[in-house]
């Protein structure tokens, strides 16, 4: 659950009045969403829209929230309010890949670091950052609810667990 | 991992094991929605009755009776009712929820749908966190197959009840656990904690009353209308009745969730003999957080020999509480001021920044925590982080700080050798790789 950017709250962002274009299907998927709220409440919808920005424009870019803005009658201050305060919204693009290694307790006392340590060391970069060729981010985040399947990581939105350095090295090889 | 019942049928985990257990063709084979359809011949106030003699009580972590929080919806309001599923699963070691989500998921929305009927509520809501993106997917594709068998919608089995379950997405804060922030998350806000009272029951999400329950509460809702409140109580003891599921994990052999009858005696046979032992068989029990990270954590010698009951009574008499019963046993490899190091970052991390205590107290845990582990500790830092913990618990807005200040009081009460090197200066923390300092 870390935030992969630090640096958001030092750096200014890039302000733009441009909008994003989205193509007719996600425009469609985005309106399903929306029937699931009361049609005054539209704002409930933020969050899984945000998830849908993130996916379409790799990660939560101001062209996208300007088009949020625009889709569910906000200001672009309240949705930038939402988007701040939850830690699986990315502000800077990050890799093809994005590794999220769970270091809460139930992992670290039974191997995280080993597994930290391995991947940082077999990709020559730190946590938080995002190796030159763009294909892997690492991330330490908060406990991701599989404590009894330590340690474990979470790339994208699937769930590698129990691992070992050799199923990282598997895994990591078999990722392109 | 292990998922199974000790000490009892197993209930919540009756049809885990299952092919496809996840289909509603397996579901109803094994009497699946035959509770709604029971509960939908009953008086709303009977069902709530019945939940009431259950004496089941919220699985989230708080464990405040689920009848009487039904039973607080004021029935003339001309307001929509909505019923929300927190399945926010974020305390860590903590992961029941999510097998039975994963497994089960048409036992959640029968719960769900029963409790709406109680409550003539029309709208569900299951809030999962972020990370579960693949049991939201899971619970849509329940959802769509209970539709299409007219369980979910328009005139549900051909009487006048309509009610519809929709799932909604975190995004990765631990906060959002609590309810009133789940439902300040849920409008699309940051995920902070509201005033109570108003309670949700009266004003919750749309200022409307809501009543947010945990996944394994709602799971034992259709148990409850099969068996009757008062024997589905008698399972367990006359104040924590009925079942509950407890994740296990850390130095264990078998880590994993099992379902044990509420005052299950004792927690020392639980962990050496049910859990298979210490996963290093040289190495020797140290402590257990019982309840989540939350709780106080026990020493080794109050569960050895202690014939410790494992329901919300006898955990308290122990010094701790049962919490979300996550369950993570530590041996004695692991230092405790590096653990409760590690739990202070996640509630640093976690704190939602709304009050003062909370947001302040948890980033000086921290930085004190640093300076510890450093090797500049000094012997006054002991009363200061208890003195730190003192003004976060009960002056924080919501429960978080309360949680953060236990994990670490309990620590450094119960594990004064573990802090004394450090409180003296003579020692660092090892175990910290170079990648970790980004």
């Amino acid at each position: 659950m870390a935030s992969v950017a630090p640096t958001f709250y030092t750096n200014q962002v890039q302000v733009t009045d441009e909008v994003a274009n989205f193509s007719p299907e996600v425009v469609e998927e985005m309106y399903l969403h929306l029937t699931k709220y009361p049609p005054d409440r539209k704002r409930s919808a933020l969050i899984p829209l945000l998830f849908v920005i993130q996916r379409e424009r790799g990660y939560v870019d101001n062209e996208g929230v300007n088009f949020l803005a625009r889709f569910l009658d906000l200001e672009v201050t309240d949705i930038w309010e939402t988007v701040t305060f939850y830690s699986m919204f990315n502000l800077r693009p990050v890799g093809k890949h994005h590794i999220q290694i769970c270091k809460t307790l139930s992992c670290r006392i039974i191997g995280e670091p080993k597994i930290t340590e391995h991947i940082c060391n077999r990709l020559g970069i730190h946590v938080g950052e995002t190796t030159d060729d763009e294909k892997f981010t690492v991330s330490l985040v908060e406990c991701l609810g599989s404590c009894g399947t330590a340690p474990m990581m979470q790339i994208g939105f699937d769930y590698h667990e129990d691992l070992t350095t050799e199923k990282v090295d598997k895994l990591l090889d078999s990722l392109s | 991992m292990e998922i199974k019942a000790i000490g009892c049928e197993p209930l919540q985990l009756k049809r885990v094991h299952l092919e496809n257990s996840h289909t509603l063709k397996v579901y109803q084979e094994n009497d699946g929605y035959k509770w709604l359809k029971k509960a939908m011949e009953m008086s709303p106030d009977a069902i709530i009755g019945e939940v009431k003699a259950s004496v089941l009580r919220g699985r989230g972590g708080a464990g405040f009776p689920t009848g009487m929080k039904w039973s607080f919806v004021p029935k003339d309001s001309p307001k929509q009712k909505y019923i929300v599923c927190n399945a926010d699963e974020s305390e860590p070691g903590t992961f029941k929820d999510r097998y039975l989500m994963e497994r089960d998921p048409h036992a959640l929305i029968e719960g769900m749908l029963i409790a709406a009927f109680a409550l003539n509520s029309q709208t569900c809501y299951i809030y999962t966190r972020g990370e579960y993106k693949y049991l939201i997917d899971i619970m849509d594709e329940a959802v769509e197959e209970a539709r299409a068998a007219n369980l979910v919608g328009k005139n549900i089995l051909g009487s006048d009840f309509s009610c519809e379950v929709y799932t909604h997405t975190g995004a990765g804060a631990y906060i959002c656990g609590e309810e009133t922030a789940l439902l300040s998350s849920l409008e699309g806000y940051r995920g902070h904690p509201r005033m109570k009272p108003p309670f949700p029951a009266v004003e919750g999400l749309y200022a409307s009353p809501t009543v947010v329950n945990n996944v394994e509460t709602l799971t034992a809702v259709p148990q409850i209308i099969e068996m009757g409140g008062i024997s589905w109580r008698d399972l367990g003891t006359e104040k924590s009745g009925g079942t509950k599921l407890w994740s296990v994990s850390g130095h264990v052999k078998k880590p994993g969730v099992y379902e044990l009858p509420m005052g299950y005696a004792d927690m020392e046979r639980f962990i050496l003999e049910d859990c298979g032992g210490m996963l290093r068989d040289d190495k020797k029990l140290k402590g257990v957080i019982p309840g989540g990270s939350s709780v106080y954590i026990m020493r080794a010698n109050d569960v050895i020999g202690k014939k410790v009951l494992m329901d919300y009574e006898g955990l308290v008499a122990a010094g701790s509480l049962v919490g979300s019963g996550g369950f993570i046993v530590i041996d004695e490899t692991v230092d405790i001021v590096d653990s409760t190091k590690n739990l202070t970052e996640f509630y640093k991390h976690e704190s939602c920044g709304w009050c003062t205590p909370c947001r302040e107290g948890t980033d000086w845990l921290v930085k004190i925590f640093n300076r510890i582990a450093e090797g500049n500790g000094r012997p006054e830092d002991a009363q200061l982080i208890l003195d730190l913990c003192d003004n976060i618990e009960g002056k924080s807005f919501c429960a978080l700080g309360d949680a953060a200040a236990w994990a670490i009081q309990g620590a450094i009460k119960r594990f004064p050798e573990d802090f004394k090197p450090y409180l003296n200066g003579q020692k660092t923390t090892s175990t910290e790789p170079e990648a970790r300092k980004f």
